[in-house]
């Protein structure tokens, strides 16, 4: 296989943690809610799966077994977080964006609390080989991706059907547009948001697990996951909301963010280290050309979900 | 129409914090009626059937349907119950199709088809005589479009009982009739409907009977047939509503605001005013008529320095009194030319007239201050902005059409409304908040203001109480001009009266008022002179005493051709 080939297959396999991440976030944001916890979420599903992994990795538990466990805990370490969110501004109604951020900075720390006192030894060895059906064995590139990389392609997939051609998704949409008129017609705005926020939280949590356990699969990974939550909400606007655009998106970003590190390694370029941040920019520069450019084409339905943002009372006349 | 009654209502009472705006309302609505709600605004019409469409809960009371009583917690209970709701503020999904908008929340069985629902949409439009496309979206549609599109969510869930929520308010009178039409069928489909109004007109047209609220409580409610125009306002209002606007006779009207041939090209390059020309005076009402979107906005907003003039001139007469006379502009002998004129007086009003006395004891009396006389000082307003307008000392006041939006700031209580006026105020960029807040209270109290307290945000107050708040502090400010664009539209007749009160009581202290109505009679009463636009153009000014409706009717409506041939 050749350099180009290999460096695709990278990408999509780098890509998916934030496929993950922002699948999760489009979600929440179709319910009108704009969760700028999702790095701290993502954080904390990497904490939960290692931690439970870490309980159970070392004992005789069929290895299958293990996997599952991991990442079913790793959700609900994420959707924890996503109840504590939509406790906040739904309930409460709090300021979405301060208490996303709050949410971040405390999934970030409590993640590097938890990872310094687990042992690598015993989260990342067992399973290792069991994530990497059906490529597993192979000495190629292909055997980067794995049952998690499929699974979020099926869940960013199962997303856009859901939202675009099912009832649930046409009241979810109504919700995040115009939670009035969703109320006013009898839809269950707070459940709606509470399901939405928890399971979008859920995805992304599965992202931050991936990231750690799968793609890097290293004791140090948890380190640089927080940029790849941002990266995630970024990829939200590149996106313009469809989840199974994040597919190509994640893709183009993963491609984006590791250019640095491939245009290293051509031959034929001269990479001084200068340069290396500049390049590590080049998703942001993109986020913002699509912003413009969805801006200045401005059609309806490329713009964020109208309510995005704001807190629903029923009787604020 | 058989006398089968679907819903009746028993003691219901709502409050909002301490304001009580549904006291003991009891009302029943049959099967195969149009009900009209009649009231005036915020007499708690639309409160009162939110709380039958679920929008809000009563405090006290039963809603009872086909005679067992219920309880109506949410839009949704409402649905069961066969109530629909269509809101004055259309609740749809802008991004949504026709479609998708009227399935929303329906829980039916088997897939999401979108081919059954714009096949169940289509037959409900022709079973009553609509026409909607089912696909197109809401952000392409017309406002009567839209309110299809409501009507059709509600059918489509079956109600029985349709309530609309002052439905004509934004139609134009073919879209009027054809709506009438539609509830007619509806009507003798069996179907209850409901409409809220304070139109008599369309009550006495449209309704079999009418049930009048006034403030929060149920007066009567009376057979259409049986009554009349002048019975359901008086039972609206109250009191039998003097028609009668007191207007005084203008004491010494001095020009204070001279117009000079102002011409305005909007953003698209459209001639929105051409060639204005006109004087406003002081102790006077100048009203301005004309069809809606005649220029009279645009003229008022390049008073105030909103809008930048293509030409023309705006002069503000800003009336300097007792100021002292000196030889710096004035040689000697034409200051004793003047005062022959009497144009000067001394500090105690009384003439000066030189008349024997020596040069050099008028140089002393004149050198020492002595000598006063008055003068207008003329400031250009045209392209100042609203900020330059007031430091340069000229009191202009202005009370937009948009009160929400230009006038006040919706989520800011009283106080800090009163500040946006006072900001610049205060020691050392410190804000000064004790005197707004005692501005703020007294305005409360003098114009009657039905609030909560000054940190209740204004947009929750009835739009009565926000335009007395708007017109409370611009008049505060005491201005020289005060402009007025529809300053009673969407007010009920008394708050309209307190501000017709307001605004007659400051053309009394010396104030040039400019007043834009859409009411006839309301501008024959209350002003002194009226100027009529027409498309951009004044087509005439004249005396508010002798002028007749049909007069002024005339000049706003014929055109350029007509009125060439009517010369």
């Amino acid at each position: 296989m050749n350099i180009w080939l290999n460096f695709l297959i990278d990408s999509l396999a780098f890509g998916a943690t934030f496929m993950y991440g922002s699948t999760g976030e489009i979600l929440t944001e179709k319910a009108g809610h704009l969760n700028l916890g999702i790095p701290g979420i993502m954080c904390m599903g990497g904490a939960g799966g290692c931690l439970m992994l870490n309980l159970v990795g070392a004992s005789s538990l069929p290895p299958f077994l293990i996997v599952v466990l991991g990442i079913l805990s790793s959700a609900a370490a994420a959707t924890l977080m996503g109840l504590i969110y939509s406790f906040l501004t739904v309930t409460l109604r709090a300021n979405q964006n301060v208490t996303g951020l709050a949410l971040t900075t405390f999934g970030v720390g409590l993640m590097k609390v938890i990872m310094s006192k687990l042992n690598p030894s015993v989260y990342l060895v067992t399973p290792k080989v069991y994530y990497r059906w059906p490529f597993a064995g192979r000495q190629d590139s292909l055997q980067c991706l794995g049952v998690m990389f499929f699974l979020g392609l099926i869940i960013a997939a199962a997303a856009s059907y859901v939202l675009y051609r099912t009832k649930i998704g046409l009241h979810l949409r109504a919700v995040g547009e115009n939670p009035a008129t969703a109320d006013a017609v009898g839809i269950n705005v707070t459940r709606y948001k509470y399901l939405t926020t928890c399971i979008g939280s859920g995805i992304a949590g599965l992202g931050g697990f991936y990231y750690v356990i799968d793609y890097m699969a290293s004791q140090e990974a948890y380190l640089s996951l927080e940029a790849f939550g941002w990266l995630s909400i970024a990829l939200v606007i590149f996106a313009l909301w469809r989840p199974h655009r994040t597919i190509i998106g994640s893709t183009i970003f993963g491609f984006l963010f590791s250019c640095s590190s491939f245009i290293t390694n051509l031959s034929f370029i001269q990479v001084t280290m200068a340069l290396k941040p500049i390049l590590k920019m080049l998703p942001y520069v993109f986020t913002i050309v699509v912003l413009i450019v969805s801006s200045v084409r401005n059609k309806r339905e490329n713009q964020p979900p109208e309510s995005l943002g704001l807190p629903y009372f029923r009787e604020n006349r | 129409m058989d006398n089968q009654l679907a819903l009746q209502m028993r003691g219901i009472t709502k409050r909002f914090g301490s304001v009580l705006a549904n006291n003991h309302v009891d009302l029943d609505i049959y099967r195969g009626e149009i009900l009209a709600v009649l009231g005036e605004n915020g007499c708690g019409k639309t409160t009162l059937m939110n709380m039958i469409a679920g929008i809000y809960f009563p405090d006290e009371g039963q809603i009872l349907i086909d005679g067992r009583e219920v309880v109506i917690r949410s839009p949704k209970d409402a649905f069961e119950h066969g109530i629909g709701m269509i809101h004055q503020h259309f609740k749809l999904v802008d991004l949504f199709t026709a479609a998708e908008n009227i399935v929303l929340g329906v829980h039916e069985e088997g897939a999401f088809s979108r081919r059954d629902v714009n096949a169940r949409v289509t037959a409900i439009a022709s079973k009553y005589g609509f026409s909607i496309d089912p696909e197109k979206k809401i952000y392409d549609m017309s406002v009567s479009e839209k309110q299809t599109v409501e009507i059709i969510k509600v059918l489509y869930r079956g109600a029985d009982i349709l309530i609309l929520d002052e439905p004509t308010a934004v139609l134009t009178p073919q879209e009027i009739d054809r709506l009438f039409q539609v509830l007619r069928v509806m009507k003798a489909d069996g179907k209850s409907i409901v409409i809220i109004t304070h139109k008599l007109n369309e009550v006495l047209e449209v309704s079999d009977r009418v049930a009048i609220l006034r403030k929060g409580e149920h007066i009567a409610t009376v057979s259409t047939r049986d009554t009349n125009e002048s019975e359901l306002t008086e039972m609206m209002v109250g009191k039998k509503v003097d028609l009668d606007i007191r207007r005084s006779d203008p004491v010494d009207a001095q020009p204070r605001l001279v117009v000079t041939g102002l011409n305005l090209y909007d953003a698209e390059g459209v001639h929105v005013l051409k060639d204005i020309s006109f004087t406003a005076n002081g102790s006077e009402i100048l009203g301005i008529a004309g069809i809606a979107g005649s220029g009279q906005r645009e003229l008022l907003e390049s008073i105030a320095g909103l809008q930048p003039l293509k030409s023309g001139e705006i002069i503000f007469h800003n009336p300097k009194k007792n100021k002292p006379v000196t030889f710096f502009h004035k040689s000697l002998r034409r200051v004793e030319e003047l005062a022959g004129q009497h144009a000067f007086h001394d500090a105690a009003g009384n003439p000066v007239s030189f008349a024997g006395m020596k040069k050099k004891d008028i140089q002393k009396l004149v050198n020492d201050g002595q000598v006063l006389f008055n003068e207008d000082e003329l400031i250009n307003l045209r392209d100042k902005t609203p900020l330059q307008i007031r430091e340069l000392g000229v009191r202009l006041s202005f009370v937009p059409e948009d009160r929400l939006g230009m006038g006040l700031v919706g989520s800011m209580g009283i106080t800090d409304n009163m500040m946006l006026r006072s900001y610049r105020k205060g020691p050392h960029g410190l804000l000064d908040r004790k005197k707004p807040k005692a501005l703020a209270e007294r305005i409360i109290e003098e114009l009657q203001v039905v609030t909560p307290g000054t940190q209740t945000p204004v947009r929750r107050l009835s739009g009565g109480n926000v335009q007395k708040v708007l017109v409370g502090r611009e008049i505060a400010f005491t201005p020289k001009v005060l402009m007025a664009a529809y300053p009673v539209r969407g007010l009920d007749i008394n708050s309209s009266y307190t501000i017709y009160h307001l605004l007659t009581r400051q053309k009394e202290t010396g104030v040039a008022v400019l007043f834009v109505g859409e009411d006839l009679d309301v501008l024959l009463a209350l002003c002194d002179r009226i100027l009529v636009m027409n498309s951009g153009a004044v087509s005439g000014i004249v005396d508010a005493r002798t002028a007749t409706k049909e007069q002024l009717g005339l000049m706003m409506t014929r055109t350029d051709r007509t009125r060439k041939e009517a010369v």
